[in-house]
């Protein structure tokens, strides 16, 4: 558990601060200080993560690592989701300029139990047509400011789109 | 290579500048946030997008001190992405605890919720 | 080598022009939440215009610098809207 913690606090730290010092040197893009340095804080944060992290009740799940459920989030980044962003986008820009609303706040409930997937399909919505997340419940249902209210059609399909299975594939 | 750094700043322009005027056009917080958050997230993408594809091309034609540039962006851009509808989510849910109603609402499952 | 680009320039002062119409809100804004969504979105306007500056002047740490920005300003926003909160 704490080793885990150790593992995948430093990871992160290390493709951060190499992703930010990227083109210093000579061994590939970075320079021997720079590869010494990244060790040296990636090291001293995984520590730190380390004394924090089980005080403040967070676990680490492993299976999160399995490079199978990043390639289908970038799959998700990349496909749906970039295609209801921009289509939010020409949504959102056509209700400025005509200023047509219809406004109100439903509850949804997605089903997904991992706080990981709650907030990813969270931001998700807020992101795409016409949909903000405004607070969540006990039971991890969503309540959803909708801009332009829809009573006859079905509810998750209008508001979620094929999200949640995605983020079930990706999170859970 | 210049017109699709042209096309990228303009699209990217052209949304910030509606989310700012979003925020003049709707009538409360919960449709200025939506406004405010979509067309500000999405324009500094299409932004940040022109600014990688300008690194690109400055690389390509000769100056090494643009080597990092892209990888510095796509850092601020996967942030941005991240943290805006995040907050937006933190003041929605401040503005609603605070008992500001949504205007012009025709349902309101919260407010039932919260009686 | 060129020393800035005037193109960036004029973007970045676009971006000024944007965010001084989000002020406005931060002043008539009938309620504080309102003040909150117009500081939030000015907010992003600045890390865009730092970036640009940055691009146009060459210098790669001004695009740190906006990181930094980035991170200061989403954790802002959240307390801000704590504050707001506990307040009601």
């Amino acid at each position: 558990m704490t080793g885990a913690v150790l593992g995948i606090v430093f990871l992160f730290s290390m493709v951060i601060y190499l992703a930010l010092s990227a083109g210093s040197g000579s061994i590939i893009f970075w320079s021997i200080g720079e590869i010494a340095f990244g060790i040296l804080f990636a090291t001293i944060s995984a520590v730190i993560a380390c004394r924090i992290f089980p005080a403040l009740g967070l676990k680490p799940r492993v299976a999160l690592l399995n490079p199978k459920r990043w390639l289908l989030l970038l799959a998700y980044s990349f496909g749906p989701f970039l295609f209801h962003l921009t289509k939010a986008n020409l949504d959102v820009a056509y209700r400025v300029i005509t200023g047509k609303i219809r406004p109100g706040i439903v509850r949804i409930s997605p089903g997904l139990r991992t706080s990981i997937g709650i907030t990813m399909l969270a931001n998700s919505i807020t992101l795409t047509p016409g949909t903000l997340t405004v607070d969540i419940d006990e039971n991890k249902d969503l309540y959803v400011h909708w801009i332009n209210v829809d009573e006859e059609k079905d509810r998750m399909r209008e508001i979620c789109h094929s999200f949640p299975e995605w983020i079930r594939r990706v999170a859970e | 290579m210049s017109w699709l750094i042209y096309l990228l700043f303009g699209v990217g322009m052209a949304f910030q500048a509606l989310g700012a005027i979003a925020l003049h056009r709707f009538p409360d917080v919960y449709t200025r946030l939506h406004g405010a958050t979509k067309c500000t997230t999405f324009g500094s993408m299409f932004i940040y997008l022109g600014v990688m594809v300008y690194g690109m091309t400055m690389v390509l034609s000769g100056d090494a001190s643009f080597m990092a540039l892209p990888f510095h962006v796509a850092i601020i851009m996967l942030f941005i992405l991240i943290t805006n509808p995040t907050g937006a989510h933190a003041i929605a849910r401040a503005a609603h605890r605070m008992g500001i109603k949504p205007k012009q609402a025709v349902i309101d499952e919260l407010g039932e919720a919260d009686r | 080598m060129t020393l800035f680009d005037p193109g960036l320039m004029f973007l970045a002062g676009s971006l000024v022009v944007l965010m001084l119409i989000c002020i406005a809100r931060t002043i008539l804004g009938p309620t504080n939440p309102d003040r909150a969504v117009a500081l939030d979105t000015m907010n992003t306007l600045v890390v865009a215009a730092m970036v640009l500056l940055g691009t146009s002047f060459g210098e790669i740490v001004y695009i740190d610098v906006a990181i930094v920005y980035a991170i200061l300003s989403f954790v802002t926003t959240l307390y801000i809207s704590k504050y707001l909160e506990d307040n009601a």
